[in-house]
């Protein structure tokens, strides 16, 4: 069993400092309090400041508690911001891969669909923002499942509809599925949600590698598929491009 | 060698971008430099020429470098500008007279009320197709000839050019002192004031008006035709076309047919209508413009409304209320309530624009009651936007006698579904937005294809635009009437506020 890590708690005492303070305090007062170098309280202020839970006054050069904070408890990422990174890397998703796309996020046990790209072929397609889909008979529901430890508990004893006969219902067989999909780094359904159709996702991080969202492609199955109903390398490469692009623009870089 | 790409190079107000294309009309690379703005006296806008010409040196490489093509793979490039921004240089040494006097610049307006004085006024708009404002070319050429010393004697003597922002980088591109090529497209003149509509040329009763010598004024080409060959940066690339940016997204969204119509969101709103190839006349406070001219073909006219405050709209609610903390979340807050609550917001910031042209104007929030919380002023916000799309739609049916079928819609607030779903509720016709969104740098780099048939006509263009998504107005008939007549209510609110500075 490792040790407690000193920049985590060292980070946990500049918080609660904030938390406890009446107004803004500077990075010599900080340093000063918890009896740290006047460098490690700037680095740590620095860290914290990136990923929202402190905020630096411009003109006094001050800290005070962050926004991110506050809303801890609520949606890490607003979804209309999700659209609007993503939007330029869906469009080329879907220019490249013929296929229409989807970015979908967690809500409530569900997939909320946020984002939706038409297939490029100019036939008459309806817009399906808003709309719920099953976590675990689509692409973008299993990348989520697998990488977000809340989606997994949605799943967790309840009883998993059956939409087709491929649809994955048992748990155990589901639980393979998704530890395959972290293995891989995507996931893929086939005629899992309806019969002709096919998917592939991968998962959207933020900062710190927390997947905010998964966005994939679907389709007729002979498009999405090869000839061995295996999900087409070329169509897996662009849909991870693509997530990959989006996670960088989110400041999930390493991911 | 094969040409694989074509190049747009997209000359805006704050920045240089260059992109490359490929056949099918797919981004290929994309490089980006911006430029300083200057500000030297309130009301003064001023962009430096040779910055902007050294930031192409820069972004034209960069874009090939990251395609891993060379210029030999380049069939064209077309050039899309930011409009009206005057710049005026030394055809002997190359250097600009002082520094790009962009079209957001007012300092011309003493200068602009004592023409509009002046016998002979009237020709302006009837020729030019303008009202004669500070938002054109001619009155900034003027302005500079009466006030650098002995300009106006060498600009007569051939030695001194004009040009705007796609003239300025021809001529540099195609050689500069040594045989650079003096062009401009129709788009472009259309907006000096000093073009005439009908004939597409310089108009001597103009260039009298505004006391401006022909000498240095470049020659008017089509919008897409080979003006030269490129010696500088990509040597040997023709240089396929020109048109003013707001025509190239235009062309970009394949708008060909008569009727046809996009709207750019950002900053601010700018709709253009095709009106097929003979200028139509506004009555309602809209702009006749050229829309395009294809080599020898007729050109192609558009109606213009713009709408100056829409995505700034959003940025004030975020930057000077704090509402919001970024952008997308207006739509987050905005959905948190059903509708607006009785409370409208008519962002005439500066007056308001088309159809009005009430500068006296100034913004209002009405129909506040205790009732209303910051989701309401957020449905307010992305109404307005709605609203004001609407006015310069019906202003451009009663105009142009055509009736507005489906709006091709473009720019960052396109990402806003609540917004679009809107636009489409209130104009009552589907909203469209493609699957390019670069519309600006599409125009440039289709019209410079199809200048060297790397496209071969305008139907294969239009079998490149794709939908990304659709809206469909889906508002009841009934309510839409009611609200427009309370938003129509709340403009006429927003009219005689601001006095006459007493100063001036």
């Amino acid at each position: 069993m490792p040790g407690p890590v000193q920049s985590i708690e060292r980070a946990a005492a500049i918080l609660r400092l904030l938390a406890g303070s009446s107004g803004r305090l500077g990075v010599g007062e900080i340093a000063q309090s918890l009896g740290l170098a006047r460098g490690t309280a700037h680095g740590i202020l620095r860290t914290l400041e990136r990923v929202g839970f402190v905020e630096q006054d411009k003109a006094s050069g001050k800290y005070q508690l962050g926004a991110a904070l506050l809303h801890l408890g609520t949606s890490y990422l607003d979804v209309n911001e999700l659209r609007s990174r993503a939007i330029n890397w869906a469009d080329a998703l879907a220019a490249r891969s013929g296929e229409a796309v989807r970015i979908g996020t967690l809500l409530d046990g569900r997939v909320l669909v946020v984002h939706h790209v038409f297939r490029p072929d100019d036939t008459l397609q309806a817009l399906d923002v808003g709309s719920l889909l099953p976590l675990h008979a689509t692409a973008l529901g299993k990348a989520l499942l697998a990488h977000d430890a809340n989606a997994a508990a949605c799943v967790r004893g309840v009883a998993l509809e059956a939409f087709t006969r491929r649809t994955v219902t048992d748990a155990r067989q589901l639980a393979r599925a998704l530890a395959q999909v972290r293995e891989r780094g995507w996931a893929a359904e086939i005629e899992e949600l309806s019969i002709g159709e096919a998917a592939i996702a991968a998962p959207i991080r933020g900062h710190g590698g927390l997947v905010v969202g998964a966005i994939g492609v679907s389709g007729a199955v002979e498009r999405i598929c090869d000839a061995q109903r295996v999900p087409a390398a070329k169509l897996v490469g662009f849909v991870r491009d693509a997530a990959r692009a989006v996670s960088r623009d989110l400041g999930g870089s390493r991911w | 060698m094969v040409e694989r790409y074509v190049m747009s190079i997209d000359q805006g107000t704050t920045s240089t971008r260059c992109i490359l294309f490929d056949h099918s009309g797919r981004l290929v690379a994309v490089a980006q430099r911006e430029h300083r703005q200057h500000f030297p006296r309130p009301g003064w806008v001023e962009h430096d020429p040779v910055e902007i010409w050294r930031n192409l040196e820069r972004i034209a490489p960069e874009a090939l470098a990251q395609a891993g093509a060379t210029p030999a793979q380049v069939a064209a490039v077309g050039i899309a500008n930011q409009r009206e921004t005057t710049v005026l240089w030394d055809r002997l040494t190359g250097a600009p007279v002082g520094r790009a006097l962009v079209w957001q610049d007012t300092r011309t307006d003493a200068l602009v009320e004592e023409l509009s004085r002046a016998p002979g006024a009237g020709i302006v708009t009837e020729r030019s197709g303008l009202p004669l404002a500070t938002y054109f070319s001619a009155p900034r050429i003027r302005w500079t000839l009466d006030h650098v010393p002995g300009l106006r004697e060498r600009a007569e003597r051939g030695e001194v050019l004009f040009g705007t922002m796609e003239s300025w980088l021809i001529w540099n591109l195609s050689g500069g002192v040594d045989g650079g090529v003096h062009v401009t497209d129709v788009t472009n003149a259309s907006r000096t004031l000093l073009m005439d509509l009908k004939t597409l040329s310089w108009d001597e009763d103009l260039l009298a008006f505004f006391g401006i010598p022909r000498a240095m004024l470049p020659e008017i080409r089509s919008s897409t035709e080979t003006y030269a060959t490129a010696r500088r940066i990509f040597p040997g690339v023709r240089i396929g076309a020109a048109l003013g940016d707001q025509q190239a997204a235009l062309f970009g969204q394949t708008c060909f047919s008569p009727g046809e119509t996009k709207c750019t969101y950002g900053t601010g709103a700018f709709l253009l209508m095709n009106t097929g190839t003979t200028p139509v006349r506004s009555a309602n406070g809209l702009l006749t413009t050229v829309g395009y001219k294809i080599g020898d073909e007729p050109a192609v006219y558009a109606l213009e409304g713009s709408i100056a405050v829409t995505g700034a709209l959003v940025q004030w609610f975020r930057d000077r209320l704090g509402l919001i903390s970024t952008a997308p979340e207006i739509e987050t807050l905005a959905r948190t309530v059903e509708d607006n609550g009785g409370c409208y917001i008519v962002p005439a910031f500066s007056g308001l624009f088309a159809p009005h042209w009430r500068s006296e104007a100034r913004g209002i929030i009405v129909g506040l009651t205790s009732y209303i919380t910051k989701g309401h002023l957020a449905r307010a916000v992305l109404e307005a936007t709605g609203w004001q799309t609407r006015e310069v739609v019906d202003a451009m049916n009663r105009d142009s006698g055509l009736s507005l079928r489906e709006l091709k819609a473009d720019g960052g607030m396109t990402a806003d579904n609540l917004l679009m779903q809107f636009v489409a509720d209130v104009l009552n016709v589907p909203v469209e937005r493609p699957m390019v969104v670069e519309t600006v740098s599409l125009g440039a780099a289709y019209a410079a294809g199809l200048a060297v048939g790397y496209w071969p006509d305008l139907q294969g263009l239009r079998r490149n635009w794709h939908r990304a998504a659709r809206w469909v107005p889906s508002m009841d008939p009934r309510r839409r009437e009611s609200e427009y007549d309370n938003w129509r209510r709340a403009v006429e609110r927003t009219f005689d506020w601001a006095k006459p500075n007493k100063r001036d």
